[in-house]
């Protein structure tokens, strides 16, 4: 009896191993880039997309990337940014904006043929801190600057 | 003709790449002025920026960049006749690129 019940625990111990393994083989191809897209570009707050994108990372204050955008924005609908550092072994650059219904506006992957400065343009639904984080060799450093929006940029 | 216009400036052995795209970059949440319906969102994903057919900036966006995109980045060096090509991929499925040489 007793043998019999170490045998089926045995067993079912075994399905369980397998199962587990069958569902991280299939939950493997959906770590697509179009998952991806979709999981870290989802609105909500700035710390779920920060813990997204960079789970469990401890991120650094640094005032060694440089913001460059206005104090004042009077259109949110295009708010000119450039992020710039003097950090060396500049792996990516993330442009966050801490209000927007979708906070991570962009992301660069930068290869060593390219200078850690980027510009773009940004939609800024209200006034709040435009967020940089730079990945320089395995650390993550960051920075912050308020923008006051005078007019929202939902409307486009 | 293509949705991506590229310039680009030579200075101190480095090269300056300044884009501009038409694009509407709908983040889905405007409402249609007329009908009072949600504009689909509509917005760039992708965006791959190739020196000598080698990537070298890759960027991931959505709706919180503006309407008609604009980017300017710094390359490491960069010689007259060096190929410049940008390319980029929507939500939709789109995708448009364009090359450019420099001088």
């Amino acid at each position: 009896m007793s043998d019999n019940r170490r045998r089926f625990l045995k067993r079912s111990a075994l399905i369980g191993a397998y199962s587990v393994a069958a569902t991280a083989g299939l939950a493997a191809p959906k770590h697509s880039l179009a998952q991806w897209l979709t999981q870290n570009f989802t609105q909500g707050e700035l710390d779920e997309t920060l813990e997204r994108l960079y789970t469990g990372m401890e991120i650094l204050e640094s005032d060694e990337i440089e913001l460059k955008l206005p104090r004042i924005a009077e259109n949110g609908a295009v708010v000119p940014i450039t992020v710039s550092t003097s950090l060396t072994d500049v792996a990516s650059i993330a442009i966050l904006v801490e209000k927007n219904p979708v906070p991570l506006a962009a992301t660069f992957k930068l290869s060593p043929l390219v200078e850690p400065i980027v510009s773009a343009r940004l939609k800024m639904a209200e006034t709040c801190d435009v967020i940089a984080i730079v990945k320089a060799g395995n650390t993550l450093y960051s920075n912050r600057q308020k923008v006051k929006v005078t007019i929202g940029g939902c409307g486009g | 003709m293509s949705s991506i216009k590229i310039r680009s400036k030579r200075k101190d052995g480095k090269t300056q790449i300044r884009t501009l795209i038409a694009h509407s970059m709908e983040h889905g949440r405007n409402r249609d002025p007329k009908t009072g319906r949600l504009i689909p969102a509509h917005f760039i994903q992708v965006l791959t920026v190739s020196f000598n057919d080698q990537i070298v900036i890759t960027s991931h966006m959505a709706g919180s960049i503006s309407k008609d995109p604009y980017f300017a980045f710094m390359l490491k060096g960069g010689e007259a006749g060096d190929k410049i090509k940008i390319a980029w991929v929507d939500n939709q499925g789109n995708t448009d690129s364009q090359e450019h040489v420099l001088k």
